[in-house]
């Protein structure tokens, strides 16, 4: 039978279509916009999709309207506007308008950069002396290195700078910041050196047996405080050197460099903590589960504010007479102790991630307790909320501006108190220090927040499977 | 048989024994913390007990909600009512704060996903500054930034002729002031609004079961209105308006806002509820995004070929599902805000903290009592929501199937 092409109808097409270009409202940036903006209110087929596509169309304009102001408002505010220098060194007068008694405009609303430039120094380290700002400079370049070298995948030796950066690096820091040189006597912290050493040979020995059956199944435990013996006082001794450094009170610590030892010290000292809280709050004995419980509640259910005000206030009432913390140090225990109750709770969503065929299968391999939990459960919780540890941080770093209310200076404490300053008194002298400070907190906590996404991304591509 | 090493080895004896030290661990650091604790007063010559909260407090307190109700005077009221005041205004800025924040944070969340390339992006950059952006700074701006720019004392901006305006004193608005027989419009107002939950309940069975439906929303709305404006005006209009006077002339110490007329806001509660409002509102947007997410698309997609519009498929079909995944973390939000309500204490907005923790404290000088006494004030909220929480998930687990 003949195909219906070689009959010659008219109505049979011969040729192929022409390939049209995609219509203008799928494709290319007239597509985008249609499909992005204009579809949601081109709709006028019926009476209520008229007004609903005529209200979408009224927001969309709205919005645009108030977000575009608010933006050009703030990028005139901190650029178009803003005073950039003071050459005269007049201070406050280069930011008065003509009214005020200055040049500016009548009406002029701009940053007064100058007087953020000249509280600077300030805004960074507080009071601290400025011949010593290297040493702050150093220990942050370091910390900064380190971090970076750890969380960049292709370096080497990524593991071993982790260690150090735990180990080594506070001990640093704390030396290079206060100066070290603490008044612990040498022969003394010798004594208990020679102590620790006595302790972990007599669990050497022990494990080998030569002191009876007994001893033997402590050996481990016992060694394992002469360990902690050993390296309490090593740490002591070290900073009890006197390394030639200007021994600087954290009284004059201030502005950035408070808020990052607090967000810092904080996270990390209370990283063990809370994995231990969080392994109590699991834990089959009634006792240590309900007390991690109790632990953990009592600081989620109370602001942090209080928990400074208890700090500051009620912990030298604890204390024995003759023991007085510095200021700086009461907020950083209440700071670790709260933050560890929201560890704890990070920890234990990564622990109840994990399959129950783990601990089976440790148990099976005839592991300890505590073994499973180092080698076996701990390492996968802990990768497995990294997003969660990161998040916590985000926030105890936001969560740092409230030690200005107990009178730490951090950086919000440090900014506030230069708005008291009546040689830089303007009517943009809150603004501007706010937009900057604002500017410092977002840079950071927006940085880490997209770190968390990446690594949630990450860990969730490496867990599917 | 009894050698101590296998008792080493034995589970329960271990547990025991660690729990019997850890027992022991605790009992004796209470008695240091007692002890020294107990010391140290006697040295400072300071005793425990109650007997403050009868003494009357010598300091002024802003007027404030908490203010009103316990009619609070320098020198005849006592440092409970202190106690209560803080309460009252805590949990009143909380409570408008929950509220401002749900609703801005619903429409955030919910603004986000908008197919609408400006709508989306006003709301992301909304929730990432907010977000990334201490409260604490956030509160600091509203109160020394912008609300201290207003005009001063004897200026104002108006905001409604004669019944609202603004200066760096306050926000004035009419006061009602309840009359005789305003109690039955109050009764009248809620027993409406039972009525309309029922008629909304009764159209809800009859589609049920007959398939007709029934505009409850606007039956319910128009019969809340309509019946207490009714009641109102049968009782003969029992609320008076007081509104609040503003002076431009006369004698220049007594221009302004005057005092005892309308209801004056003071600028510290705009700013802490401000700043909450608008911070947890963006992460309210987060949960509410995420949670909508979290619903699968052939939910939507299979709402859209039944006919039902993306407005109804949004109310009707993702909403009540999404809620299951959205009102634990919203709950911990709702505690987050009431405990970041604490922050007012920088802005000296008279709440707990603020005049119990800070200026009586520091006049009366019982730290562990007083703060004990502020910490359970939050504890107690926070296992009110714990409990809250349970509730709710064992009744979403009854519903799941």
């Amino acid at each position: 039978m003949a195909n219906a092409r070689d009959k010659n109808y008219e109505f049979v097409r011969r040729e192929d279509a022409p390939i049209l270009p995609p219509p203008a409202t799928e494709a290319g940036i007239t597509g985008w916009l249609w499909q992005n903006i204009f579809v949601s209110m081109a709709d006028y087929t019926s009476i209520g999709a008229g007004i609903r596509s005529l209200l979408m169309a009224i927001l969309s304009a709205l919005i645009l309207y108030f977000g575009g102001t608010q933006i050009y408002a703030l990028i005139d505010f901190t650029i178009f506007s803003a005073v950039f220098s003071d050459p005269e060194g007049i201070k406050r007068e280069a930011c008065w308008t003509v009214d005020q008694g200055g040049v500016l405009p009548s009406g002029w609303h701009g940053a007064c950069w100058p007087f953020v430039v000249a509280k600077q120094k300030f805004l960074l380290y507080g009071a601290y002396p400025a011949e010593d700002l290297w040493r702050v400079n150093l220990t942050g370049l370091v910390g900064l290195v380190g971090m970076v070298w750890v969380m960049i995948e292709q370096l080497p030796y990524r593991r071993e700078v982790g260690a150090a950066m735990l180990s080594l690096y506070p001990l640093m820091a704390f030396i290079l910041l206060t100066g070290g040189n603490s008044d612990a006597e040498f022969s003394n912290i010798g004594i208990w050196l020679v102590i620790g050493l006595a302790i972990i040979s007599a669990g050497r020995l022990g494990k080998r047996g030569f002191l009876g059956p007994t001893f033997a199944e402590f050996a481990t435990l016992i060694g394992f405080t002469g360990w902690v013996f050993l390296i309490f006082n090593a740490v002591r001794g070290v900073a009890a050197v006197d390394f030639g450094l200007e021994p600087i009170d954290t009284r004059d610590w201030g502005g950035l460099l408070i808020t990052l030892v607090v967000a810092i010290t904080g996270i990390v000292a209370s990283l063990p903590l809370g994995i231990i809280l969080a392994l109590g709050r699991r834990s089959e004995m009634p006792v240590a589960r309900l007390l991690s419980t109790i632990f953990i509640e009592f600081w989620r259910g109370i602001p942090l504010i209080t928990v400074l005000f208890m700090a500051s206030v009620m912990l030298p009432l604890f204390m024995p007479e003759g023991v007085n913390f510095d200021n700086l140090l009461r907020a950083l225990i209440g700071v670790m102790l709260f933050s560890a109750a929201y560890m704890a709770e990070v920890i234990r969503g990564g622990l109840q991630a994990i399959d129950k065929g783990q601990y089976e299968g440790a148990q099976a391999m005839g592991l300890s307790y505590w073994q499973t939990m180092r080698l076996v459960i701990l390492p996968q919780a802990l990768t497995h909320v990294i997003p969660g540890i990161v998040n916590t941080f985000i926030g105890l770093f936001k969560d740092t501006t409230l030690v200005s209310i107990v009178g730490i200076f951090d950086l919000l404490g440090a900014a506030q108190s230069t708005i008291a300053d009546p040689s830089w008194s303007s009517h943009v002298q809150a603004l501007s220090v706010y937009v900057y400070v604002a500017l410092l907190f977002f840079v950071f906590c927006f940085g880490m927040s997209r770190y968390s996404i990446y690594m949630e991304n990450k860990l969730s591509k490496s867990r599917s499977h | 048989m009894s050698r101590p090493s296998s008792l080493i080895y034995d589970r329960q004896a271990r547990s025991l024994v660690f729990q019997v030290l850890l027992i022991l661990a605790l009992v004796f650091g209470a008695w240091w913390l007692g002890s020294n604790t107990l010391v140290n007063l006697a040295a400072q010559g300071k005793t425990l007990g109650f007997g403050f909260l009868t003494q009357t407090s010598g300091f002024q307190i802003n007027a404030t909600l908490g203010t009103w109700l316990m009619e609070y005077n320098v020198g005849s009221s006592t440092y409970l009512d202190v106690y209560v005041i803080g309460i009252i205004n805590t949990f009143l800025v909380a409570a408008l704060g929950i509220i401002g924040a749900t609703i801005l944070g619903f429409t955030m969340g919910i603004m986000r996903l908008s197919k609408n390339f400006v709508i989306r992006s006003f709301a992301t950059v909304y929730v990432e500054v907010l977000r990334n952006i201490p409260l604490l700074l956030q509160l600091f701006f509203w109160y020394f930034a912008v609300l201290r720019s207003l005009p001063n004392r004897r200026g104002q901006i108006e905001i409604f002729e004669g019944a609202a305006g603004i200066n760096i004193t306050g926000l004035y608005l009419p006061a009602p002031l309840p009359q005789d027989g305003a109690g039955i419009v109050g009764v009248a107002f809620i027993v409406f609004v039972i009525a309309a939950f029922w008629i909304g309940s009764w159209a809800k069975k009859r589609q049920y079961e007959t398939g007709q439906r029934f505009p409850a929303f606007w039956a319910g709305v128009a019969i809340i209105f309509f019946g207490t404006a009714l009641v109102y005006f049968v009782m003969g209009q029992p609320i008076d308006w007081s509104f609040p006077v503003f002076k431009d002339t006369g004698p220049l110490l007594r221009r302004g806002f005057q005092i005892g007329n309308g209801m004056a806001i003071i600028p510290e509660f705009i700013a802490v509820w401000l700043a909450l409002t608008l911070y947890t509102a963006a992460f309210i947007a987060e949960i509410v995004r995420a949670g909508i997410l979290a619903i699968a698309k052939g939910q939507t997609e299979a709402s859209y070929s039944l006919g039902i519009r993306p407005g109804t498929t949004l109310r009707l079909v993702i909403i009540p599902q999404a809620l299951r995944v959205i009102i634990p973390p919203l709950t911990s939000q709702y505690l987050n805000l009431t405990k970041n309500s604490s922050l007012a204490v920088a802005i000296a907005y008279p709440e707990l903290v603020s005049i119990f923790a800070g200026t009586a404290l520091n006049q009366v000088g019982k730290e562990i009592e007083m703060i004990g006494m502020m910490m359970i004030v939050y504890l107690t909220f926070s296992l009110l929501t714990a409990a809250f929480m349970n509730w709710f998930n064992a009744r979403v687990k009854l519903v799941e199937r």
